[in-house]
């Protein structure tokens, strides 16, 4: 048995920190409109995750949760923000400034979404303790947040950024329960990274044909071909 | 000065003064459970920093020159989405503690038995938010611009001048240490000394001395390095504090409300 479960119990207050930290950086995600912006908050997302799942480690004792921490920093903290950086440079999109939604309409969401993964999550946890459920609500929160992200974007890259967030979710979720198996965890990450090349060809071929990273050109393709 | 303005626009600087003074001598700073202690409300203090602001917009409006007009306008907006934000914060600390008292606040949070809360961390993000505009400094408004254009605060002084200006220079600087004193008290609450012991206050003033100046020196690298923003975009940036600060309410709620 660990230690007692509640607030003012310094493990659990950081882990809890952490995962807050993780949601304000979604928010920031969704509030950001410059590209390079975006880009480096992304980054710091996956530090600060990679923090919380290194804390989960030590707390939890349990090794592979370090090796989670260390897959998310170098894959999500430094290789994927870099990848995103080279093709911003080569696309020339630096200055890109676009929501498909008001900033202040988006996070007024963002907030409506957190109370409703945390309505969502109470009844359903009622007999796990406060924290556990917090947590959750957190991760779901996150995640939610992601795929508003997704929806409230234009630019492609934008929304490939927000899946990446909503990916970031998820291993919140997971770091926060003990025992979820490294196979998962890596199967998860190497995901992650095929899709993101998937989507740097991507960007390549929608740029070349189109002239831009804005999705709605896509609605073309469909009608081109009826 | 100009001509036909009402005695509001003389007595403005000093009445702005005396309230940031009365809010300075209510924070609490190297010790907690002084004389001022029972009187130091948050809602008393946000209070007289609304009326130093609202009575420098009255005198700004009285000088009837565009430029004071525009900078009162802004400084209202603004002031409607800060206010807000504060009065939320003081609602969560309010939750967590379970008074609005200051002192309380500070003299439970140095404690630690309230350890590390989502909610309060929200709070402080939404603070930092509220406190930078509240203060004029540079992502919403630069103290030091000579452009009238960009000016916000600086727009509702332009007509003072001599002894007027340096009472409001003074009140603004006053403002800058009563702001990042409350900063302090609240989320940095260690190192200050309890009234009771005057042995101790030398130790509190270090503490003291040595957080205000991590505060500044982190203000004066933020602001080096960030690029003021569109006055439009400035209600948005506090919205956005005022939703944090909803966010730290509703944590609370889950944590305390359901458990």
């Amino acid at each position: 048995m660990g230690p007692r479960l509640g607030f003012g119990v310094f493990d659990y207050d950081l882990a809890h920190m952490l995962g807050g930290a993780v949601l304000v950086l979604s928010f920031g995600l969704l509030y950001q409109r410059r590209v390079s912006a975006v880009i480096t908050l992304y980054a710091m997302q996956a530090v600060v995750l990679a923090a919380a799942a290194a804390w989960q480690g030590w707390v939890q004792g349990a090794v592979e949760l370090y090796l989670t921490a260390a897959i998310t920093l170098a894959a999500k903290g430094l290789a994927i923000p870099f990848g995103l950086r080279a093709i911003v440079r080569r696309l020339d999109i630096h200055r890109t400034i676009e929501t498909a939604l008001g900033i202040f309409a988006t996070m007024a969401f963002g907030v409506g979404l957190v109370a409703l993964s945390i309505l969502v999550v109470l009844p359903v946890t009622l007999h796990a303790y406060a924290l556990t459920r917090e947590d959750l609500a957190t991760a779901l929160s996150v995640v939610l947040l992601g795929m508003l992200m997704m929806i409230t974007r234009r630019n492609a890259l934008t929304q490939v950024i927000g899946f990446l967030s909503l990916e970031n979710g998820l291993i919140l979720a997971a770091v926060g329960v003990a025992g979820m198996p490294l196979v998962v965890e890596l199967a998860v990450a190497v995901l992650v990274m095929l899709v993101f090349i998937v989507f740097g060809v991507f960007f390549f071929r929608i740029r070349e044909r189109f002239d831009s990273l804005e999705a709605h050109h896509l609605d073309r393709v469909g009608r081109a071909q009826r | 000065m100009g001509e036909g303005v009402s005695p509001l626009f003389t007595a403005a600087p000093a009445v702005a003064l005396a309230a940031i003074v009365a809010a300075a001598a209510l924070v609490p700073s190297f010790a907690v459970g002084m004389a001022g202690g029972g009187l130091a409300d948050l809602l008393v203090i946000f209070g007289l920093l609304a009326l130093a602001r609202a009575v420098l917009a009255l005198a700004a409006l009285d000088g009837g020159t565009g430029f004071g007009g525009i900078g009162a306008s802004r400084e209202m907006a603004f002031a409607v989405f800060a206010e807000p934000a504060l009065l939320l914060i003081a609602f969560t600390l309010a939750l967590v503690v379970g008074t609005t008292n200051l002192d309380a606040i500070a003299t439970a949070l140095q404690d630690g038995a309230h350890g590390l809360r989502v909610s309060l961390g929200l709070a402080l993000v939404a603070m930092l938010a509220a406190a930078l505009v509240e203060n004029g400094r540079m992502p919403a408004d630069n103290p030091a611009t000579h452009l009238e254009l960009t000016m916000v605060h600086e727009a509702m002084v332009l007509e003072y001048s001599a002894r007027h200006l340096a009472l409001i220079e003074y009140g603004a600087s006053l403002r800058l240490l009563v702001w990042l004193s409350l900063l302090a008290a609240i989320f940095a609450p260690f190192g200050a000394a309890p009234a009771a012991a005057p042995l101790l206050w030398a130790f509190g003033l270090f503490a003291w001395i040595g957080k205000i100046g991590g505060l500044t020196l982190a203000l004066a690298l933020f602001e080096g390095a960030i690029a003021k923003m569109r006055v439009f975009r400035v209600p948005e940036f506090l919205g956005v504090a005022v939703l944090l600060a909803v966010l730290a309410v509703v944590f609370l709620f889950v944590s305390q409300g359901f458990a």
